[in-house]
């Protein structure tokens, strides 16, 4: 379990990041928490030449609470984003999902930055961003982009983001006072990726659902939102069971899964709406 | 200090001896990250290997190119089979009468098989080396299925026995056959089954999964030139024995070999075998004159030494319409994997699976066990139990749960009237063996009564009513299991491993001042020998424990033992270490006596003494005597004061247990949530009942696991589907059911302090345990039998079969 031999850089600011990735191309990565891609490069099924740690850099750091949205640094762990009162406060299905997210150890250092920009879809927080209607600050040698979460994904380990892009900051609208949240998770064992997992926010006129692992991206569905706020679950649960693809694995076959994917979603659907006030 | 003031109990207090649960004195450095393991060896010059394997189940070996490799820096050596086989050293035997390759000789036989050895600098560099070698293979045909594999025309996977229709226990009936072991009477059982009121027939399943320990196997061979010995630090539970084999096949004088274990984070059978990364750790430090240090990833663990169980266990049982069993037939087609390298008493090739008649009082019954090879990882070890106990243990209490239903009666009452009865003990089992003690009926009541059996029954039976009313969609199980062991191998007249009886030993020196050292042929893994081994002493001769130091797995200084396995250590090791204390105690007796002035029967033994017969006043404490043993010329006597005892036992213990879960089951998701788990377990004489309780926490989490989720996988090309913890399962903290322990206690009668062994009764009594309560909650709905582990899918898929998805 030995990664093959790279290049470790520290840079202090943004700009020097970018240099990097600019000047090394695709044989250059960003590492944040390391929690995903570290054990890729012990795998060797990852082979860089260059590793960007982004961990000196203050700004990427760092949750903002405004009156419309929230602002949360690419580099701001998970522990950080459990431990916020005030995030807590407003969006509380942020702390609901990263409390099910691995272990204390691996939430000390995997990033929100890290979960979002890696493209696995055994990830959390990407569903949970297509939920909340997220969108993230993508800085490059051009300046900076924003991309809305639920336009980023493009199959595993693809998305919209270009190899000398650094994911800096992830904003989210604030809920309607009032709207219900959830997040159902159904895993093996702690430290497990889900079997399936479902974000829900639902309000008086709108509502919002999207699943993790169980398809190579995560599944936001338009069609189960709509029915949703509309009070039809079942057409809510049968829009997202037309959306989502998943895989046999070691969690269990195809048949299971979707299963599964229905059970959890009508469970998170039921507590959201217990919750909405 | 004035000694006639401390009652007998307060002394006997003060000595820590048996039954007193004395800190485990190992942990003050485990607790501190203080351990020494073989990784924490360091030594000047000291090189680092790593294996080339192989990414195919079945392949040729066309090349193996590793110009490329040597280029690497700091690489210094690529050993493939090609340059060990002038030393005769490419294959190697295995512990069960088979041999194996050590590096792929011209075909790999499984996923995983070492294929060529790097040597280098660092651990870096080796691992680049590896990534460097270029092999080129040529894919064959895969078989995984045993079944499979026994068709005529199934891939020959051991092309190098060819022609070979005897093996190490007798015919080969095809290609990838390995052996047939019959026990007990065929004839007579059939017969029963022909003409019973009730028969009951099953196929129970024993997944394949494998003893993971904390630490993975590793070693560091040192050649010295110089003196010409070689000095191996390992991760061995049975280091003399390593010695010895290492010996045989390397052609060293077994005196010009020391093996050492160090500390060992856990072994549970995966560090009783020879592994191809000793071989050629050691051939390395031969070749390079250099230290050489190998230690498996939790990849390669997982991967390719050994596994346990995969053990197909086709059942029929006999009963009465009252439930009385009256015979007990089973053919179990074992999967072996690529080569034979079970870790079983040569004259065992299924292990003591004949013990499958459990705790039973059945008058006939018949065992075939068919060994065949697959491209699988060779292994087959007994992952925490004595030699297939826990097969056997799971077998038959699944086809009792089978009968029950069949019966239409309550598994807890079919046991009851078919328990071996107290007063049959010593008793002759149907397959062979002479269970020593028992009290099967005391422990069950018990059990039924503290976990309050009838209650928990209405209970089920109020939540399958909501169940169908649709109130609910969670079942309750209630899973039972009575378990027998049988463990401490064992008499020499029938247990031996590679020719090596199955005796063990125990040294005890006293020093002048009156503290001890003691030395066993075992080796802790994490049993916590050097605390338990010390009580025994303190109580058998009277020195405190805290002043005992114990010494395990150094070939040089410890007597000759066949190590740590199969709950050997108490049973046997245990028992020499009395026998030896009592060669102490007699000596001691003798220089009393000569102190005091009296004949020596006029004498006795008063907890930390001896004192004169009917004048408890005279007396010599064991402390006076041990200094007495040093500095005084006793006539007849020689100076000193030590004993060594090798204990040879006349029949292995037979630990007994009582062990009741109760699961609610989520019919929608197929997850679980154990409510109560406990376990009753009688070991015999109890040494550190706080040990006992930590071996039953331990081994009934393993249990639990495997129950649960732990599996060793493969898909048809064979490749292995969880050589990482993010899909072999082992619980965390959060998954852990609390356990509630308890006990009885019925002593061997044959072992000196009549203590049994605990170590792995609650793995072997725990699955079954675990398995019981998901089939038990399915019953009503007419579930019969499905396959282990019950993981969620596995369970949901249970629901769905039988309609409960609506
Ligand atoms: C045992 C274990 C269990 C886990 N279980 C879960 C789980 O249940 N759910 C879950 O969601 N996650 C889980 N994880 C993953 C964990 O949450 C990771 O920490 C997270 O996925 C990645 O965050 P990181 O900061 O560690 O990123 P890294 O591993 O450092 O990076 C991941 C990828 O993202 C890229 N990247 C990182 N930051 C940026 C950035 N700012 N801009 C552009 N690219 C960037 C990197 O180049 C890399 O390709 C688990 C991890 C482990 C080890």
């Amino acid at each position: 379990m030995i990664p093959a031999g790279f290049e470790y850089h520290r840079p202090a600011d943004l700009a020097s990041a970018i240099g990097l990735l600019q000047d090394h191309g695709d044989e250059a990565r960003v590492v944040a928490g390391g929690h995903s891609l570290i054990p890729m490069m012990k795998l060797r099924m990852t082979d860089l030449g260059h590793l960007v740690d982004l961990q000196d850099i203050g700004e990427l750091r760092g949750i903002a609470i405004g009156a419309g949205h929230v602002t949360i640094g690419a580099m701001t762990s998970q522990h950080d984003l459990i431990a916020d009162d005030r995030l807590a406060a407003v969006l509380p299905i942020i702390r609901e999902a990263s409390l099910q997210i691995a272990d204390p150890q691996v939430r000390y250092m995997g990033t929100i930055g890290g979960n979002v920009a890696n493209g696995d879809p055994g990830n959390d927080m990407p569903g949970l961003m297509q939920c909340l209607n997220a969108s993230y600050d993508l800085a490059g040698p051009d300046g900076t982009r924003q991309v809305a979460a639920r336009g980023f994904y493009q199959a595993a380990y693809f998305t919209a983001r270009e190899d000398d892009e650094i994911l800096t900051r992830i904003v989210i609208p604030v809920p309607a006072a009032g709207t219900g949240h959830a997040y159902v998770k159904q895993k093996r064992k702690i430290g497990d990726y889900a079997t399936a997992a479902a974000a829900v926010l639902v309000g008086t006129t709108s509502a919002s659902v999207a699943m993790t692992n169980l398809s190579d991206t995560p599944v936001w569905s338009e069609a189960a939102g709509k029915a949703l706020a509309a009070g039809d679950t079942e057409g809510c649960v049968a829009a997202i069971l037309a959306a989502i693809d998943p895989q046999e694995d070691m969690r269990g076959p195809v048949e299971f899964k979707r299963h599964v994917a229905a059970v959890v979603l009508r469970r998170a659907i039921d507590s959201a709406l217990a919750r909405r006030t | 200090m004035n000694d006639q003031s401390n009652t007998p109990e307060d002394r006997s207090t003060r000595l820590k001896g048996m039954g007193c649960s004395r800190k485990r004195v190992e942990d003050v450095r485990f607790t501190q990250g203080k351990g020494n393991y073989v990784d924490d060896i360091r030594m000047d010059g000291m090189l680092f290997g790593d294996f080339v394997r192989s990414p195919y189940a079945h392949a040729r070996v066309v090349s193996i190119d590793s110009a490329a490799a040597m280029k690497v820096p700091g690489v210094l050596a690529v050993i493939t089979a090609k340059e060990l086989e002038p030393l005769g050293l490419h294959w190697m035997p295995t512990l069960a009468g088979d041999k194996q390759m050590v590096l792929a000789d011209g075909k790999v036989l499984f996923q995983g098989q070492e294929v060529a050895f790097v040597v280098a600098t660092d651990r870096y560099a080796a691992s680049d080396g590896v990534a460097a070698v270029e092999v080129e293979y040529d894919e064959l045909p895969v078989v995984v299925d045993p079944f499979k594999a026994l068709e005529p025309d199934a891939p020959v996977l051991r092309e190098d026995l060819a022609g070979q229709t005897t093996g190490a226990h007798g015919p080969r009936r095809h290609h990838n056959h390995i052996f047939t072991w019959e026990v007990g009477d065929k004839e007579a059982t059939e017969a029963v089954l022909a003409g019973a009121d009730v028969v009951a027939e099953e196929m129970v399943y024993y997944h394949r999964t494998h003893p993971s320990p904390l630490e993975t196997c590793g070693c560091v061979a040192s050649m010295d030139k110089v003196n010409g010995k070689l000095t191996v630090w390992g991760t061995f539970q049975a280091p003399h024995a390593v010695r010895t084999v290492a010996s045989l096949i390397s052609g060293i004088a077994e005196h010009n070999i020391r093996i050492i274990s160090p500390d060992i984070g856990g072994g549970f059978g995966n560090k009783v075998g020879v592994y191809p990364g000793y071989i050629c750790a050691i051939v390395a430090s031969i070749v390079t004159g250099k230290p050489v240090k190998w230690v498996e990833s939790r990849m390669d663990n997982l991967m390719a030494t050994a596994f346990a169980r995969d053990y197909w266990m086709k059942g029929r049982i006999a009963a009465t319409k009252a439930g009385k069993i009256t015979g007990l037939w089973c053919h179990t087609t074992a999967d072996h994997g690529g080569f034979d390298a079970c870790a079983d008493p040569s004259k065992f090739p299924a292990g003591f699976m004949n013990i499958c008649t459990g705790s039973y009082d059945i008058p006939v019954a018949y065992l075939a066990v068919d060994g065949v090879y697959t491209n699988k990882a060779p292994g087959g070890v007994a992952y925490r139990c004595s030699f297939r106990v826990t097969e056997a243990a799971y077998f038959i209490e699944r086809m009792i749960e089978v009968l029950a239903i069949r019966l239409g009666m309550d598994a807890a009452e079919l046991r009851r009237i078919n328990f071996i009865r107290k007063d049959q003990f010593p008793y002759q089992s149907a397959l062979g063996w002479e269970y020593d003690s028992g009290d099967y009926h005391t422990a069950w009541d018990k059990a039924l009564k503290a976990v309050g059996y009838d209650a928990l029954r209405a209970e089920q039976a109020q939540r399958l009513a909501d169940f169908k009313a649709g109130k609910t969609r969670r079942l309750i199980g209630i899973g039972l299991a009575h378990f027998t062991e049988i463990v401490g191998a064992g008499p020499v007249k029938n247990c031996d491993i590679l020719g090596l009886g199955m005796f063990d030993s125990c040294e005890i020196r006293i020093h002048p001042t009156g503290s001890a050292i003691a030395r066993l042929g075992t080796i802790s893994q994490g049993q916590g020998h050097a605390t338990t081994f010390a009580q025994i002493i303190a109580s058998e001769i009277g020195i405190p424990a805290d002043d005992i130091t114990l010494e395990e797995g150094d070939t040089d200084t410890a007597p000759y033992g066949l190590g740590t396995y199969g709950s050997r250590s108490t049973p046997v090791a245990g028992a020499a270490t009395a026998m030896a204390a009592r060669k102490i105690r007699a000596k001691a007796q003798m220089i009393a006596a000569y102190l005091l002035e009296v004949h020596d029967d006029d004498v006795e033994f008063d907890v930390d003494r001896f004192a004169v017969k009917g004048a408890p006043e005279r007396f010599k404490t064991m402390k006076e005597i041990a200094f007495a043993a040093y500095n005084q010329a006793i006539p007849g006597l020689e100076p000193g004061l030590e004993a060594v005892s090798y204990y040879d036992p006349p029949n292995m213990t037979y630990p007994f247990g009582a062990y009741i879960c109760v699961m609610e089951i989520d019919v929608d998701t197929g997850e679980h949530e154990i409510r109560m788990f406990y376990a009753l377990d009688d070991c015999g004489t109890r040494i550190n009942p706080m040990i006992i309780e930590g071996q039953v926490h331990g081994g009934a989490t393993e249990g639990y696991a495997i129950a649960m989720g732990q599996e060793i996988a493969y898909d048809e090309m064979g490749n292995h589907k969880t050589a990482t913890l993010m899909d072999f399962f082992i619980p965390t903290s959060w998954e852990t059911p609390h356990y509630t322990t308890d006990h009885t206690v019925t002593p061997s009668p044959h072992h000196p302090i009549g203590a049994k062994g605990v170590g792995e009764s609650p793995n072997v009594g725990s699955v079954p345990a675990f398995s019981n309560a998901v089939h038990d909650a399915f019953r009503p709905f007419g579930l019969v039998h499905s396959h282990m582990p019950h993981d969620h899918w596995r369970v949901w898929k249970i629901a769905r079969d039988l309609g409960l998805h609506g």
